[in-house]
């Protein structure tokens, strides 16, 4: 995932996410989560998104596979093309909510693994009952050949005694070994697109590289895309190829994942990097962003990023949304102190 | 040692495991913390790492006997006379705690939804008895402001706050009954990045002013690194290692420490991740392997490692490891930065 090479980049596209807004319905008030933003996921890229809570970064994606909650509504002017195995394109957001199609892509092209390895497993069947199930809903297979995948699966992501691992409970797994076998489930329809959502984030250090290599391995071996969603800015930059800066539900930068690491041009993106605590920095004050992320109820007008940023220039990034700035042929930027050179 | 606040001897916690059966008792024990030694000097940040299950949080609650230690000695030192917090009685620990506090992981469980923000911060100086009436209020007042809050907020209820404020309100009430000696147990992990930051500052400050001691407990070696003096790394209920930070992070000399340090994923595309592979999972803490505990998952294990205990040594000033191949094996640290390199 790390290798950049420009044949990932510019390969053949996979998903193209266009206009995508996405609200709720509160007793509050309409919440607008993510709004109105656009991406692309090539064909065995892996596309990170980095935000912080309320961002957006789940929300944006769960959307692909239309695993959002009753009360949320897409508007209607989003578009989420994504390219099927046969070659057909699809319109996702115009699928029937529970036809066939949307089952079919759902799990079997497009996979899902989240945060907490404990609670997306059941905990009343084995761990082989569960991956079976899910490839004797994709596959056309009997029962016992979905079991030799399984256990196959199973092998693959590095868990050892499949056969004996089959038979157990997801409580008599670790939290890394649940993760794999999470991966397991993923993988074994071999899915054209994962969603990786924060899979590392609740794990220890010497774990979460093991999982990371695995992935990568993985994704070499099976050629998957990938988007994968975590706000560690050290996990990005060692899995990413490209990067997507959230912030509020608007897309901030874009780049691949050395301009934004090395070349970060918006000033979250900056405030971001600087905040981390670094080894040789040890006792010395952290550069922190002021205040606190705005509610999704009283979205600031403008820049969402406007409230609290350093060079914020009044009368201009309050009042509109700034248009994106390409800085290179992958790197794009959302805010006016770029604008301007531009002009 | 006049410097010294704490000092933890052959720190035990063991937790009994009752048989299944009616009259079974106790058949087995979970040896959370099994024999742990370290000090702590006055005003500095001892940091803790290690993995899920390692016995961090335990040895931070049992110092504060949130957890009774089933042996060992804690003593303190109070006004120059080291004090065994193990043997007090629980009325005399209960007066004595007002000199520690406990700062939580999670901002949201460990604040009580039905108490307002001022009689949260305002809980240990009741609850010791500490103040009445207008002085409560008055240093309430006072907590809140250094630790940032609005005053107008204190009669609010917790759910009106974000994460980072929350923290905020823990902090205050942590900071209230003037405490020598704070742990924090995942005090900002539960945090985004930009508000960890403002915490971590505001942590460092309170030090910088009041000469507070932290125990600073987290798995995020970056963040255990940027804000401690020296770091102790735990695996299995036991340190394998105690040093100086940088020394612990650019010359580890424990092959566990060597492990962690290597699985810190890099902010820089352009350095690749080479973790060391550790065999297997991390033991169960009911039968740990004997000899080295690590002995197991060790990429350098050799046959004394399985049967011997290694001896806990200070092999350079204030460095210590528990290690048989302390001092011959050639261990990978973080890479030294530039700066730091061209300095020295």
């Amino acid at each position: 995932m790390t290798s950049t090479t420009n044949e990932t980049i510019n390969g053949p596209d996979l998903l193209d996410v266009k206009d995508l807004k996405i609200s709720f319905k509160t007793d509050e008030g309409i919440i607008t989560a993510v709004d109105g933003i656009n991406f692309s996921v090539k064909r065995g890229q892996t596309l990170g998104i980095v935000g912080e809570s309320g961002s957006g970064k789940s929300v944006s994606t769960w959307s692909i596979m239309r695993l959002l909650p009753k009360n949320s509504i897409i508007d209607k002017s989003s578009s989420i093309q994504f390219h099927r195995k046969d070659g057909k394109k699809v319109e996702i957001t115009r699928l029937k909510p529970n036809g066939r199609e949307l089952r079919e892509i759902r799990g079997g092209e497009v996979a899902l693994i989240f945060q907490e390895p404990m609670s997306s497993f059941s905990p009343v069947y084995t761990i082989g009952n569960q991956i079976i199930e899910a490839v004797l809903q994709h596959r056309n297979v009997s029962k016992d050949e979905a079991k030799e995948i399984a256990i196959d699966m199973l092998d693959k992501v590095g868990i050892s005694n499949p056969r004996q691992r089959f038979k157990q409970f997801p409580f008599e797994l670790s939290g890394g070994m649940r993760q794999r076998a999470m991966i397991a489930v993923a993988l074994s329809m071999n899915p054209s697109l994962l969603i990786a959502d924060e899979p590392t984030t609740s794990l220890d250090v010497t774990i979460q590289a093991q999982i990371l290599k695995l992935m990568r391995d993985l994704q070499q071996d099976l050629g998957m895309a990938i988007i994968f969603i975590t706000h560690n800015l050290g996990v990005i930059a060692q899995v990413a190829d490209e990067v997507e800066v959230m912030y509020l539900g608007k897309i901030l930068e874009r780049g691949t994942a050395k301009e934004i690491i090395h070349r970060s041009q918006h000033p979250y993106t900056q405030a971001l990097l600087k905040a981390i605590p670094q080894l040789d920095s040890t006792g010395e004050r952290l550069t922190a962003i002021s205040g606190d992320i705005p509610s999704p109820l009283s979205r600031p007008a403008g820049c969402p990023f406007h409230t609290r940023c350093e060079k914020v220039m009044p009368g201009i990034c309050d009042v509109e949304m700034p248009n994106p700035t390409q800085l290179s042929d992958t790197h794009t930027v959302y805010c006016f102190l770029h604008e301007e050179k531009d002009v | 040692m006049s410097d010294t606040l704490l000092e933890i001897k052959d720190l035990k916690v063991h937790f009994p495991i009752r048989s299944k059966h009616l009259f079974g008792g106790v058949t087995k024990y979970v040896k959370a913390v099994d024999g742990v030694s370290f000090y702590i000097e006055k005003g500095e940040t001892l940091g803790l790492v290690g993995e899920s299950g390692s016995g961090k949080t335990t040895v931070g609650r049992s110092i504060l006997r949130a957890i009774e230690p089933t042996e060992g000695q804690v003593t303190f030192n109070v006004d120059g006379k080291m004090l065994d917090l193990a043997q007090l009685t629980d009325k005399e620990m209960r007066t004595f705690r007002k000199h520690m506090q406990l700062i939580f992981q999670d901002p949201y469980s460990s604040l009580n939804p039905r108490m307002t923000v001022r009689d949260i911060i305002a809980e240990p100086l009741v609850a010791q008895e500490l103040a009445k009436g207008k002085e409560v209020d008055e240093r309430v007042r006072d907590a809140a402001a250094l630790c940032k809050l609005n005053l107008e907020y204190l009669r609010r209820f917790p759910h009106a706050f974000s994460g980072g404020q929350r923290q905020r309100i823990g902090i205050a009430r942590a900071l209230i009954s003037q405490p020598q000696f704070v742990v924090c147990d995942e005090s900002v992990s539960a945090l985004d990045v930009s508000i960890q930051a403002e915490i971590l500052n505001l942590l460092m400050d309170l030090q910088a002013e009041f000469g507070f001691t932290y125990l600073f407990i987290a798995h995020d070696l970056s963040v255990v690194a940027h804000i401690s003096k020296r770091v102790a790394v735990m695996y299995l209920g036991q340190f394998v290692e105690l040093a100086p930070t940088k020394e612990l992070f650019y010359a580890p000399k424990h092959p566990y420490t060597e492990a962690l340090m290597s699985a810190i994923p890099e902010v820089d595309p352009d350095q690749e991740m080479t973790p060391v592979h550790l065999e297997g999972e991390i033991p169960s803490p009911i039968n740990p392997p004997s000899g080295c505990r690590f002995h197991t998952r060790c990429p350098y294990v050799q046959d004394i490692c399985k049967t011997e205990i290694p001896k806990w040594q200070e092999i350079e000033k204030e460095h210590f490891v528990g290690c048989h191949f302390a001092n011959t094996l050639t261990l990978n640290g973080v890479e030294i930065p530039d700066t730091i390199a061209a300095a020295d």
